[in-house]
């Protein structure tokens, strides 16, 4: 084993007037060949930046490198002209990223972007690239190269399009690999898999991989050596093992606590009045064109559910699973092809517009991404007593009940004046929380609400969302893609798979026993699931 | 493909008879009598009765619309009240010139224009970028005409690089009059025309900088003059396409004000011509004429959309 990467007392700087001086600092590490660096942390811990120094890709107008060394190949590479250091880039260091989607140029098929690196880096001819990415392509077990190497990558799925960046990385055999977050906006099943890949390649062909997560399940399965990083400093540092095991630093522990578990706690039975009811619930996309018909996609096939008041019923599936889709159908953000959507036994489903309006308070949503889902021009007050006011609520009673709601989300009442820019991303959801009680809904749909919040505050706005349920006494029904976090807070639970429900049941007879093959896959999936068998609840 | 490109020519046709129907309309409702103007100012009555009876006038107007719409569509335009020429005839005498002239306007502008915004972009915030914004404005700015007669002081009287105006035939002339006569046309329509197109790119390209697969290129060691060729330019064209399609259209008028100024016997001037002798069937035909120019250079434009972006599908 040599070292292939030495990163010593590395800081880099921020621009002036921000909360701190620097994005990283005094950052040691080594990555040895044959060897998985995990690198820990929370958004703003400075695991992005550490990775984009080594590859010269900062954004120089923000942030610079003002102390230390990196250390591969025999060259610093923050000293190195820029000739050497592109040279060095895809031939000894390459790199993966986060999605797949935007990190591939649309315009350009799929295996011309391959067979770039080889028209940079070496002298073969096209016959001989060509040769070379179809080659690439069967590395990364993809079905059928050569009518892949022409397609573009929006006609790929996501898990494809992530091993065509793989075999895009590793199409030099570079000597170290930098991942930043590369399975993270991919489904749990695809996510295994990519993982596997990643860790099949590297000992096949003796490689260091710098690992870039926040999430401690993805260390479980794949870290050789874990570093955990927390504002821009190293906290703690160690094997994989004894680093899950026995952790050190407070914020390491914190971390690893923050995993929701796999095994859902125990959780009353709601007996109550049923809050609402879809029955047979069907949508159906597809276009017509002047020449006979386009493709039809069933997003949602005859799906029913009931949802009492206090109890959270969660829907949880992978990408184009149809979960979304019956979640807004039973908003009304979009019109079923049919079924019915019944309140207080009447069938929103089929009411007009104007009809539909005196329900709309009644169910509410939260959206995924509390930095799209804000107006960034419009105070967080203005935003949360806007929707009680077109309701005929006097704006004196709007921001009184706006003052409360911000205490009981944990807020300071004082923060209504302020934009949603000046709050985190925790802060913001707890915000658009606020935004939906001020309508008093009976219904609480949220919609991936805490999949894009780091671990920490993922587990506080879960605790947040089960207390507003309990307080008023809310029928939730709770979307999400991740099965830990539906684990925690679901009463019971629906798996859907294109657009079908596959099984149904309290939460924890489906974790404990799941009876169809698809859960099996799903439950088995999860990430670090082997490794945290300890936690329980 | 071929499915789309079908639908989409088809798709004119009511375009076309819209325009048709309009510029119809338009011209029944300008104040004038046209059989007045044929008969001069001498005539009788009865001979303005006369002539309007040969002209078809005196008929219902849904009947002279379609009798009109059924001359265009077998090439018929009309004939010129004054030359009593053919409009075909007299437009395509006029067409070469203005459609050369287009050409070189369009080419030249893209040619300056399309780097001149992506090194603005590349290098933005740069003395490079502030002075191409800056020519941007001033050529918003500045009239055509103004320009024109400029550039005529410069480099035809002052440094007598030039010739003043006129055009020469480069199919009868040969090619080295025929750009010495269009070079200073041309410079003058491009400004407007580059302005444009440059500020659109250099839009267009800041924003696909941003864009991960940027950085994925530049991760794979990829040279930065490659990478904003390669990877910039390809996924910024669409908006940079469409403007230069606007841009056609303001082509259009700038062409009738060029064309005046440098004395060039085109389009623009037949356009002039006629407008200040209320010769109506050319108005008319050259109306129609420019419209299906124009719905043709969007057709293009719309089909070239596919070619660039393969997301793009009809």
């Amino acid at each position: 084993m040599t070292t292939i990467l030495d990163i010593q007392d590395l800081s880099v700087s921020l621009p002036p007037g921000g909360d701190r001086e620097f994005a990283i600092e005094e950052v040691s590490l080594t990555v040895d060949s044959c060897e998985i660096v995990c690198v820990v942390g929370e958004s703003g811990s400075g695991k992005s930046v550490t990775a984009f120094s080594v590859m010269g890709l900062l954004d120089r107008r923000a942030l610079n490198p003002v102390a230390g060394t990196i250390r591969l190949a025999d060259k610093d590479l923050l000293t190195i002209d820029d000739r050497t250091l592109r040279q060095l880039r895809g031939e000894r260091v390459s790199m993966i990223f986060q999605e797949p989607m935007t990190a591939l140029n649309p315009v350009m098929r799929v295996g011309d972007q391959i067979a770039e690196t080889l028209e940079i880096h070496t002298g073969l001819s096209s016959t001989q690239r060509h040769a070379r990415v179809l080659q690439a392509l069967a590395d990364v077990q993809l079905p059928d190269p050569k009518s892949l190497a022409i397609s573009y990558p929006h006609q790929l799925s996501g898990g494809q399009r992530q091993r065509i960046m793989i075999a895009m990385a590793l199409i030099l055999e570079p000597k170290l690999l930098i991942a930043d977050e590369p399975t993270t906006a991919l489904d749990v099943t695809t996510q295994a898999k990519i993982l596997a890949l990643i860790k099949q390649l590297q000992s096949s062909r003796g490689m260091g991989v710098l690992f870039i997560t926040h999430d401690f399940g993805v260390v479980a399965e794949i870290a050789d050596r874990v570093i955990v990083m927390q504002n821009g400093r190293i906290v703690e540092q160690g094997q994989v093992d004894h680093l899950l095991n026995a952790p050190k630093h407070p914020y390491t522990r914190l971390l690893i606590d923050a995993v929701p578990s796999m095994t859902p706690p125990e959780r009353r039975h709601s007996n109550d009045k049923e809050a609402l009811a879809a029955n047979r619930i069907h949508k159906i996309y597809g276009k017509s064109g002047w020449f006979g018909r386009g493709r039809v996609v069933h997003a949602a096939q005859d799906i029913s559910l009931t949802l009492r008041r206090g109890e959270t019923l969660g829907i949880v599936g992978e990408s184009g699973s149809g979960k979304s889709t019956v979640a807004r159908c039973i908003m009304r953000l979009i019109d079923p092809t049919s079924g019915e959507i019944l309140i207080d036994s009447i069938d929103i489903a089929a009411l007009r517009q104007s009809e539909l309006r005196r329900f709309r308070h009644q169910i509410q949503i939260i959206f995924q991404d509390p930095y799209r889902s804000l107006n960034p021009r419009r105070t967080v007050g203005d935003s949360i007593v806007e929707g009680p006011m077109n309701f005929g609520v006097a704006a004196v009673e709007a921001w009184e009940r706006a003052r409360e709601l911000m205490e009981t989300v944990g807020l300071s009442a004082e923060s209504l004046s302020r934009f949603p820019h000046q709050f985190s991303g925790g802060q913001r959801q707890r915000i658009c929380i606020a935004r939906a009680l001020a309508m008093k809904p009976r219904i609480l749909i949220a919609d991936e609400a805490v999949s894009a919040l780091d671990v920490s505050v993922q587990a506080q706005v879960l605790d947040l969302l089960d207390d507003v349920r309990q307080e008023f006494q809310l029928a939730m029904l709770f979307i999400t893609h991740d099965l830990r976090v539906a684990a925690q807070i679901c009463d019971r639970i629906m798996v859907m798979q294109d657009g079908q429900l596959v099984e149904r049941g309290s939460t924890a007879t489906v974790y404990a026993n799941p009876q169809q093959q698809y859960t099996r896959e799903l439950l088995a999936a999860a990430p670090g699931r082997r490794k945290f068998p300890q936690k329980v609840g | 493909m071929l499915n789309y490109i079908a639908v989409r020519i088809l798709s004119t046709v009511p375009v076309m008879g819209i325009v048709a129907l309009f510029v119809f309309i338009l011209l029944r409702l300008a104040p004038g009598d046209p059989a007045a103007v044929i008969a001069g100012d001498y005539a009788t009555a009865e001979d303005v009765e006369r002539i309007r009876q040969q002209l078809g006038l005196t008929d219902p107007l849904l009947i002279q619309f379609f009798r009109w719409l059924g001359d265009i569509l077998q090439g018929d335009l009309g004939t010129s009240i004054f030359s009593n020429k053919p409009v075909t005839v007299l437009i395509a005498q006029r067409l070469e010139p203005t459609l050369l002239l287009a050409l070189t306007t369009i080419i030249f502008s893209i040619l300056v224009a399309v780097p001149l915004g992506t090194i603005a972009a590349y290098r933005s915030g740069s003395a490079i970028d502030r002075l191409a914004m800056l020519f941007s404005v001033g050529g918003f700015s500045i009239p055509v005409f103004v320009l024109g007669y400029i550039l005529i002081y410069v480099f035809s009287m002052q440094l007598k690089l030039l010739p003043v105006q006129g055009y020469k035939s480069p199919f009868t002339e040969g090619i080295g009059p025929f750009l010495s006569h269009i070079a200073l046309p041309t410079l003058t329509l491009s400004v407007i025309f580059i302005a444009l197109i440059s500020r659109m790119t250099r839009a267009s390209v800041t924003e696909v900088l941003e864009e991960d697969y940027i950085r994925t290129a530049r991760a794979k060691g990829q040279s930065e003059l490659r990478i904003l060729l390669r990877h910039a330019l390809r996924n910024a064209a669409v908006p940079i396409v469409t403007v230069i399609g606007i841009g056609i259209a303001l082509l259009i008028g700038g062409v009738v004000v060029t064309e005046s100024v440098f004395n060039i016997p085109g389009l623009g001037r037949l356009v002039l011509d006629a407008v200040l002798a209320r010769d109506y069937p050319i108005i008319q035909g050259l109306i129609l004429f420019f419209s299906f120019v124009y719905i043709f250079v969007n057709l293009i434009i719309d089909l070239c959309y596919t070619l660039l972006d393969p997301r793009i599908k009809y």
